[in-house]
């Protein structure tokens, strides 16, 4: 679905954001982007939608160069949700929802059809009238997905979706990311900090580092056989974490 | 009081006009700009910061301006008039772009990044991103921005009057140099009032904006005020045929309308009504293009936007024809003439007075100096101070007087002509730059101080007909017969009755008894 092949960017001349990543992401796959802030893993996904152009290299989304493809025609095919959400706040929830379909020129009753479904698979089936501004932080991030998946999208790009949410509602919102990744068959890309979500959530970790793709593999492979220190050391810290967990809750 | 309620309506509805379209098209200016350079610290500094210096130019001086960049360019190269609504739209329209540019800049910068990123990730156009995100959240910001501007356009406008656009201006300057405080007040009223209705209905519908409700109420609110503004108060005014309103249209080959101008002092305002009353009396009426600025009048008859209006033959002789002191009164006249009639422009010769400008100092302080004339005060100068108008110290007359006499005066003192009086009176000044046909020189006890070497030149009061007029018999039969029949000792009577404190008359009732004092022979 997805192939970066030696792609690189730099925002100023030996910065480099991303250097040398290869990858390839299958149809239906669940990778998460793990790293810190400054590694990289958000310009990497960023390249998908073409929101940052890479330098160097070239990438195929579903066997086309995005290069190629027209930016804004690309991001409407691919679903994108970011930390903050970013509803437009003088719109409705449902006039929210319906963003991409109304940028695609679907017929009202085609978007109103759409929103009711969306709207009942994120579990917030009343909530189509109101504005952001009303809603909880939860729920936004909630009609943050069901808005990128509005289109039908084969490909899902988030961006630290869940970093801002309280524990609870993130673990509830995990489940239902990866319960409807499963049920629709997408590919998902998401980016995140979190050692734990990335381990629990996704059949593939990308581990990026000061711009470069450390390794990439299931949780096993990486705990197992860590390509280099700075992916054993992470993965040290989440054992390290488990067992501390574990005398606590003991 | 009637006459002023009465006369309010056409005033109220061009000063509308004028604010209106300047709003207009300052926004139709500072929106494009600002989505341009909003994204562009680079541009957007250099651009604020030029809108800035606009700003600071002062409103009058802006207007005045104006008229000099559209005179000189032959109309901004399209034949624009610079006289009037021109110079007074662009003006505004300047004035207004600085606050418009800088909210709309400040809220399009101010929308949340991560709801501009969320949009161009959702697949937005640039014109999509401008239109759904960018706009409607910068909206409030925006209208405050028109409300800042709005507020001050009505203001600034009063200013237009004496590039010669009618506007509330006409009451406010009027009412201040003929210390008529009722008209004064009336035009600081009403704009003030203009201001804050339009404020409210912006205000209404920023508040709809911000509150995400369709503004339509609120702009329908507008509309239905712009259209009684514009439509229905001039009708409303057009009852009072001695409303100030200066006809849009050009009359054809038989002269029934006449076009006057007057500037900015009491005895143009009693001469102008002087003219409108004769050709009332002859069968053509007239509208009056009221508190001109003095190069401006003349540059409005020369360009045909009025027809006639009273000029001095000095003013003539100093500013357009840079001469310089020492030609005798007769001489002045003549050659003054001769130069008008080579521009199309004719005089109907001296109204029979002189509105010169010369020193005049309290009785009490001539006899203490022993001064008679300005030779006189040469050696006591330095411990004195001069008071003069506007233009007195920028003048060559002033050059001349000080050059001729040696007078080095300790201090100086610029004042309104309407206050000059009252600043001698209360020991502010101690000689004043006086007009010779004021009638406070005599009511305040001044004495005018004699110019045996002729440093000032002569001021014969004319009337000056444009080249539309210039040749009607009927105008010339209604005017010709006013020449040599205002004696300086009417003229300072008249100029008395309007601007003393109490008992005053209005200058149309000034110019009806100047007439009939003047006992001017029936022409037609």
């Amino acid at each position: 679905m997805i192939e970066f092949a030696d792609v690189s960017k730099r925002f100023a001349p030996e910065t480099w954001a991303v250097r040398h990543v290869s990858l390839e992401i299958a149809a239906g796959e669940f990778v998460a982007v793990l790293g810190e802030s400054g590694s990289g893993k958000t310009t990497l996904v960023k390249m998908v939608n073409r929101l940052v152009d890479a330098d160097e290299g070239t990438l195929l989304v579903a066997g086309q160069d995005v290069r190629a493809s027209d930016a804004v025609q690309l991001r409407r095919t691919i679903g994108y949700v970011i930390q903050q959400v970013g509803l437009l706040p003088h719109l409705t929830i449902a006039d929210n929802i319906a963003m991409v379909p109304t940028l695609l020129g679907w017929t009202e009753r085609a978007k109103a059809a759409r929103v009711v479904e969306l709207l009942a698979l994120i579990g917030l089936p009343d909530l189509g009238a109101r504005f952001p501004d009303q809603l909880s932080g939860g729920q936004r991030q909630r009609i943050g997905l069901a808005r990128a998946l509005a289109a039908r999208p084969r490909l899902m790009l988030l961006d630290e979706p869940f970093g801002a949410l309280d524990p609870i509602t993130r673990v509830a919102l995990q489940g239902e990311l990866r319960k409807i990744h499963d049920e629709l068959a997408l590919t998902t890309v998401m980016v995140t900090h979190d050692l734990v979500e990335a381990l629990t959530l996704a059949d593939r970790i990308a581990v990026m580092y000061r711009g470069e793709l450390r390794q990439v593999g299931t949780a096993a492979e990486l705990v197992a056989q860590p390509a280099d220190d700075y992916v054993a050391k992470l993965m040290g810290m989440a054992k390290h974490q488990a067992a501390q967990l574990a005398g606590v809750t003991a | 009081m009637n006459e002023l309620v009465r006369g309010l309506p056409p005033l109220l509805a061009a000063h509308t006009e004028l604010v209106l379209i300047a709003l207009i098209a300052a926004c139709a200016l500072s929106l494009p700009l600002a989505i341009a350079v909003a994204g562009r610290p680079r541009l957007a500094l250099p651009v604020v910061a030029i809108a800035g210096v606009i700003q600071t130019i002062p409103g009058l001086a802006l207007l005045a301006l104006m008229v000099a960049i559209i005179a000189g360019t032959g109309g901004l190269g399209v034949h624009l008039s610079p006289f009037g609504f021109p110079p007074a739209v662009i003006a505004l329209t300047l004035y207004a772009i600085l606050p418009i540019l800088r909210n709309a800049i400040t809220g399009l910068r101010g929308v949340d990044p991560a709801v501009v990123e969320a949009a161009r990730g959702l697949g937005m156009t640039q014109g999509q991103l401008l239109r759904f995100v960018q706009l409607p959240l910068a909206a409030p910001v925006i209208a405050a921005g028109v409300r800042t501007a709005t507020v001050w356009t009505v203001g600034a406008a009063t200013l237009a009057t004496p590039v010669g656009q009618i506007c509330l201006g006409n009451y406010i300057f009027t009412g201040l140099q003929t210390r008529n405080w009722g008209m004064l007040l009336a035009g600081v009223i009403a704009a003030a009032g203009l201001a804050i209705v339009l404020d409210l209905v912006l205000g209404a519908i920023e508040h709809a904006l911000a509150q995400r409700e369709r503004p339509w109420a609120a702009g329908g609110v507008l509309v239905a005020l712009v259209v009684l503004v514009l439509a229905v108060l001039p009708r409303l005014g057009a009852a009072d045929s001695s409303a100030p309103v200066v006809a849009a249209h050009r009359a054809t080959a038989k002269i029934t309308h006449l076009r006057i101008g007057a500037k900015t002092f009491t005895e143009q305002y009693i001469l102008v009504e002087v003219i409108r009353q004769r050709l009332a009396t002859a069968g053509i009426a007239a509208d009056v293009a009221q508190s001109l600025g003095s190069t401006v009048v003349f540059d409005a008859l020369e360009g045909g936007q009025i027809d006639a209006y009273v000029e001095y033959s000095g003013t003539l002789w100093v500013n357009e024809m840079k001469r310089t002191s020492g030609t005798p009164r007769w001489r002045v006249l003549v050659e003054v003439e001769a130069w008008l009639a080579r521009r199309g422009i004719r005089s109907l010769g001296s109204l029979g007075f002189e509105n010169a400008y010369a020193l005049a100092l309290p009785r009490t302080t001539a006899e203490r100096l022993h001064a008679k004339q300005l030779g006189d005060l040469a050696a006591h100068a330095p411990e004195l101070a001069l008071g003069g108008d506007y233009e007195w110290f920028g003048r060559g007359e002033w050059a001349s007087v000080r050059a001729a006499y040696d007078l080095h005066f300790g201090r100086t003192a610029t004042f309104d002509p309407s206050l000059l009086y009252d600043a001698v009176a209360r020991g502010e000044v101690d000689v004043i730059a006086a007009f010779s046909s004021d009638g406070r020189i005599a009511a305040n006890d001044l004495v005018t101080l004699a110019d045996p070497l002729a440093a000032l030149p002569p001021y014969d009061a004319m009337i000056l007909l444009g080249a539309r007029v210039a040749d009607d018999p009927v105008v010339a039969c209604a005017l010709a017969p006013l020449a040599g029949t205002i004696s300086v000792e009417l003229m300072r009577q008249a100029n008395l009755m309007v601007d003393r404190a109490d008992d005053k008359a209005t200058p149309a009732a000034a110019a009806a008894w100047l007439l009939r004092a003047a006992h001017v022979p029936d022409g037609c």
